[in-house]
């Protein structure tokens, strides 16, 4: 009986990991991404609140000259499970941006400093003006890059089931921003733009074929220096460390609600342990007296 | 199925409900005293599950309607408020998401439990071919489902699948500009989607009710394959399977909780994080897992037609597999050869999905030539023949007598 049960729920694991992971099968010459350590990942994982402070800071200081980020508004930055801002805090922060609002009762659209429950202002007005800023290259809005990207994972998605792997984005982001290579190998040639052997989205010429290179060129320039960035809390002011800082905080942009799906979820898989046992043992009482 | 009903009402209320509709008797003929083979074993759960999985489905379903707004430029946005600002909207979300694939997993192994006992045989084709048409219909249901968040996968892939129709000849551009209602898949297309999406797992739950009074007149199947002969062969559906189901079921929501609360993403594609964009094409456009296999079948075939028909004839052949298989044993239990060929059959399926993702270049479209074949093979060579060929072991007299000749064996 027991072991009819464990057969069973051998093969419906098996089914969810080999069925459903196919798709993230599908990959041609992927970069390699390296996995990082993350304070988020796992079933008891928790945002570290004052790396998203820290990433919002890059965000803000570096990303947000090109970069929008229009599913977020200022509120979302003191609410739970974030970067932690008090509400004073946002305030504050949001009425350094202007807005603009209306019409008002002359008709006239004007500009007003923003509030916590406005959305981040973007850096250009459509996707024409940020292409025509950017040499033709449209720079995503970053709200949901952390879910929006990611390389296929080969047969490790067999055993993701088990470590709850879900950090493809922001190891992604990392490897990417601190992936930049000074110059294009020599099988290029002449390109006018960055070469990031990590980047998912971009190709090499067919002469660079069996070379074993990934990646390609990309529009966006290495985007983060040393000290770029200045951190008060005496975090090391590297690009190593910025590169974590801004992809936990694009993780938080992504997922707000981490935090409290992890926590919910502990809850949830204890009720149905339990209950689940109770069932068992009621199971088996009621079949006592039957062959079966 | 009343007619297994020993309920005999006893208040003045139920003696007047009971003499006008007498629901109270049909309900407790089939799900409380109907009379169930006592050796089930935990296979025969999954339609249960399947069907909690469902109405989980449509709870989750409700609430997201509430909330979402299904037009080209706001769908992707509302679902992003739902998981942002609705409380606990992504928690309902990811439930729905997930639920989906969990649906498919435990229809899946109801399917190949029906395959290896024989489920489908006389007396129970009807309800085998409702069931074909169920797996037909959340097959629809879900592509649909996955155009509405309006990600870049939601847009191809239904470009993609709608695309198959312009296949057929003379009328396929004419019924591909219907489907869409316009020259792409675009807002009147998201529209259509959604109506539909929303009526048809009301359309499953009448299907799976006509399945459940086409097995309830039939009686249940079972692992030993032959038909219950005296009381001492069943047991009264309550409180034995009741209780037996409800422990799969929850079983089973520990895995689907799994998912859902720590690797939600992981059945999704990220490309489905990007909102939609008819100017972008995606690199790799894959379906849903669930899909994968008829994919690979679509993808086997170098010819468009030749492909759209061998993936629908795929799940066609279904409908007739009762009449295609020729053994008169119903359970491979007590068939050696076809229990191989069960299996090969299943463990062929799986590598049809794994097929369905990769993409359609060198030895993976062989691959899928050769699995398309074995495919088809199984039921149009292997099963007519088989039934013929085989020689099974003998029958128990009863299901009694299997029960205590498995106890005699461990």
């Amino acid at each position: 009986m027991t072991f009819k049960l464990f057969k069973t729920a051998g093969i419906a694991a098996l089914a969810c990991g080999v069925l459903a992971g196919s798709p993230a099968l599908a990959s041609g010459d992927a970069p390699h991404i390296d996995e990082q350590s993350w304070s988020f990942s796992g079933p008891f994982g928790q945002y570290d609140k004052a790396q998203l402070q820290r990433g919002f800071k890059i965000y803000q200081e570096v990303c947000s000259s090109c970069h929008s980020m229009h599913y977020l508004s200022f509120r979302n930055l003191a609410e739970e499970g974030g970067p932690g801002f008090s509400v004073d805090e946002v305030k504050a922060l949001a009425a350094e941006y202007e807005v603009t609002d209306g019409p008002n009762s002359d008709g006239e659209m004007f500009e007003r400093p923003a509030k916590p429950f406005d959305r981040f202002p973007s850096p250009f007005a459509n996707v024409e003006e940020a292409k025509v800023s950017n040499g033709g290259a449209y720079p995503p809005d970053l709200s949901l890059i952390a879910k929006a990207r990611g390389t296929g994972r080969g047969w490790k998605i067999l055993s993701d089931v088990f470590t709850q792997y879900q950090e493809g984005g922001p190891d992604y982001i990392y490897n990417l921003l601190t992936g930049y290579k000074e110059e294009f190998p020599a099988c290029a040639g002449e390109q006018d733009n960055y070469y990031n052997p990590k980047f998912i989205g971009g190709s090499l010429p067919a002469e660079c074929n069996g070379g074993h290179l990934t990646g390609g060129g990309i529009a966006m320039a290495p985007p983060l220096s040393d000290e770029i960035v200045e951190y008060t809390d005496g975090t090391p002011m590297t690009v190593d460390q910025y590169a974590r800082d801004v992809s936990a905080f694009l993780m938080w942009t992504a997922e707000p609600k981490l935090e409290q799906r992890k926590r919910m979820g502990l809850g949830v898989l204890s009720f149905l342990v339990i209950f689940a046992s109770l069932l068992y043992f009621s199971k088996r009482k009621i079949w006592k007296n039957v062959d079966h | 199925m009343s007619g297994h009903s020993q309920y005999v009402p006893q208040s003045a209320p139920a003696k007047w409900l009971e003499a006008r509709l007498p629901v109270i008797s049909l309900i407790r003929g089939s799900f409380v005293d109907f009379p169930t083979p006592k050796n089930l074993n935990y296979w025969w759960t999954f339609g249960g599950i399947a069907f909690a999985v469902l109405v989980a489905q449509i709870i989750t379903g409700i609430v997201l309607v509430m909330h979402y707004t299904p037009h080209e430029t706001l769908a992707f946005a509302s679902v992003e408020h739902i998981m942002r600002d609705v409380n606990y909207g992504w928690l309902v979300r990811y439930l729905h998401a997930n639920g989906a694939s969990f649906f498919f997993i435990a229809v899946y192994i109801h399917i190949l439990r029906g395959l290896y006992y024989g489920s489908y045989k006389a007396p129970r084709e009807i309800s085998w071919i409702l069931g074909v048409l169920i797996f037909l219909v959340m097959m629809a249901t879900a592509f649909m489902g996955y155009v509405l968040p309006w990600g870049q996968m939601s847009l191809w892939g239904a470009t993609v699948i709608t695309n198959l129709f312009s296949a057929l000849p003379v009328v396929g551009e004419h019924i591909t500009t219907w489907l869409w209602g316009g020259f792409s898949v675009g807002n009147p297309t998201l529209n259509r989607f959604f109506s539909l999406h929303y009526l048809l797992p009301f359309v499953l739950i009448g299907i799976i009710l006509l399945h459940i009074w086409a097995f309830h007149t039939t009686g249940n199947n079972n692992p030993a394959g032959v038909d219950p002969k005296s009381e001492k062969d069943t047991v009264p559906f309550h409180p034995y399977y009741t209780v037996k189901d409800l422990f799969a079921i929850i079983v089973f929501f520990i895995f689907f909780a799994w998912f859902t609360f720590y690797l939600p993403n992981f059945m999704g594609h990220p490309d489905n994080y990007i909102e939609a964009n008819p100017m972008v094409t995606p690199a790799h456009i894959v379906p849903e897992w669930y899909f994968l296999p008829f994919y690979a079948i679509l993808r086997a075939v170098p010819d468009k037609l030749g492909g759209v028909l061998a993936m629908f004839g795929a799940i066609a052949i279904l409908f007739v597999l009762p009449w295609l298989d020729t053994s008169k044993v119903r359970s491979a239990k007590f068939r050696p050869i076809y229990r191989w060929f069960v299996f090969l059959f299943a463990v062929n399926v799986f590598f049809l999905g794994w097929l369905g993702g990769q993409p359609a270049e060198g030895w993976f479209v062989t691959a899928s030539r050769i699995c398309t074949v074995l495919y088809f093979a199984h039921f149009l060579v292997v099963l007519p023949l088989l039934g013929k060929m085989e020689k099974t072991r003998p029958l128990p007299a009863s299901i009694n007598d299997d029960v205590l000749a498995s106890g005699k064996a461990h």
